[in-house]
């Protein structure tokens, strides 16, 4: 990440300088929520801090100028939605298997290879299979893609194997096909 | 008692349940990789109803929008640390429990 | 409201009672690692509910803070694990 032309550096500067004092801002608002009390210094040390934090993380925000970043978000509205019923599902699975006095587990380890090679999409995705119905992510191979998942019992297994409808959906948000 | 305050304890009385479910798999499960299932998925939704069940009961305010933070915090970052303990058990050669066996 | 956000505060003081099982006695360090980080995140919860209880909004604030400093807790204890070292010198 060292070897970025200046201009992208600024870029990234800027960027996380923004997202930083408006994120200050909002944290810090019911403190000054008052007008009077919009003074000079307590915005210097809003400014202060978010410069600091800026010079030293201004490469993991941004790393680097993104293309089509508003169709990504764009697309990536409708499979959060997706996302939040599939964790609710999920949850009730879970609690089933607890509550059930047998336990009707049967745990394995599987392997697959996806499509997918950027940072955003491979985080989307392991944070997806931790998140969907018996499924837990244990480890990923980024230059190729692979992925180490821990079951819970068959059914779950073979909706990342066979189906593969999460991996279609996130390779989709994220135009890596 | 009011609407929105039935609202929000339906809410957080969801997310107790929730909590308590995590902590019982926590404590049934067989294995470290089966307790992670119960803890990762159960208590993420616990915490975030609850927190939700807080934001409907305290309305619109810069509150409501600092526990929303809270709860993208918690979505985000509880699966991330269940993957990374698991990780670090895998690589060290922690071996999974299979149907049949002992518990331990 | 007061009663109901005194028993969901009861309902996680439980919980953590529970996981304390784990953290105590559970075989493994993996199982006590998984314990604290299970007990992290309830008190940030806990934290949220007892701000409510007594109407401070500074509460919500420290439980932010908790939160980051838990997950990073979590993440250089498997680190530390996983290559027995925090990084490299």
């Amino acid at each position: 990440m060292g070897f970025k032309s200046k201009g992208e550096k600024a870029f990234s500067m800027i960027v996380t300088f923004c997202a930083m004092f408006i994120f200050w801002v909002l944290l810090s608002a019911w403190i000054i929520y008052i007008p009077q009390h919009y003074d000079l210094i307590e915005i210097s040390k809003g400014i202060i801090c978010a410069l600091i934090v800026t010079l030293i993380s201004h490469e993991l925000l941004v790393s680097k100028r993104g293309e089509k970043v508003l169709l990504k978000t764009l697309r990536l509205i409708p499979y959060l939605g997706w996302e939040l019923w599939q964790i609710v599902l999920a949850t009730f699975d879970v609690a089933y298997r607890v509550i059930h006095p047998k336990m009707p587990i049967d745990p394995r380890i599987i392997e697959f290879e996806t499509t997918l090679r950027s940072d955003f999409a491979l985080t989307t995705l392991a944070n997806s299979i931790t998140l969907t119905p018996g499924t837990i992510t244990i480890l990923v191979k980024p230059e190729t893609g692979k992925f180490w998942v821990h079951a819970l019992a068959e059914k779950p297994a073979d909706a990342l194997l066979v189906d593969k409808t999460m991996q279609r959906k996130v390779a989709h948000v994220y135009m890596e096909e | 008692m009011q609407g929105v305050d039935i609202i929000a304890t339906v809410f957080m009385a969801g997310g107790a349940f929730f909590m308590i479910t995590g902590a019982a798999g926590l404590l049934r499960f067989p294995d470290f990789y089966t307790r992670l299932h119960a803890t990762g998925k159960c208590d993420t939704l616990g915490e975030v109803l609850i927190i939700v069940g807080c934001m409907i009961y305290q309305g619109w305010s810069f509150l409501t929008l600092k526990l929303l933070f809270l709860s993208l915090f918690i979505f985000i970052v509880n699966p991330t640390g269940t993957h990374a303990i698991m990780k670090a058990a895998y690589v060290t050669g922690l071996k999974p429990w299979k149907k049949g066996e002992a518990r331990r | 409201m007061i009663e109901t956000f005194l028993a969901i505060g009861m309902v996680i003081i439980f919980t953590i009672l529970l996981s304390l099982y784990r953290l105590v006695l559970g075989p493994g360090v993996f199982n006590q690692i998984a314990a604290s980080n299970v007990i992290g995140t309830k008190v940030i919860v806990l934290l949220v509910v007892i701000g409510f209880i007594f109407e401070r909004p500074m509460f919500i604030d420290i439980s932010l803070l908790y939160a980051a400093l838990n997950f990073i807790a979590t993440l250089l204890m498997a680190r530390y694990l996983e290559r027995g070292e925090i990084c490299k010198a």
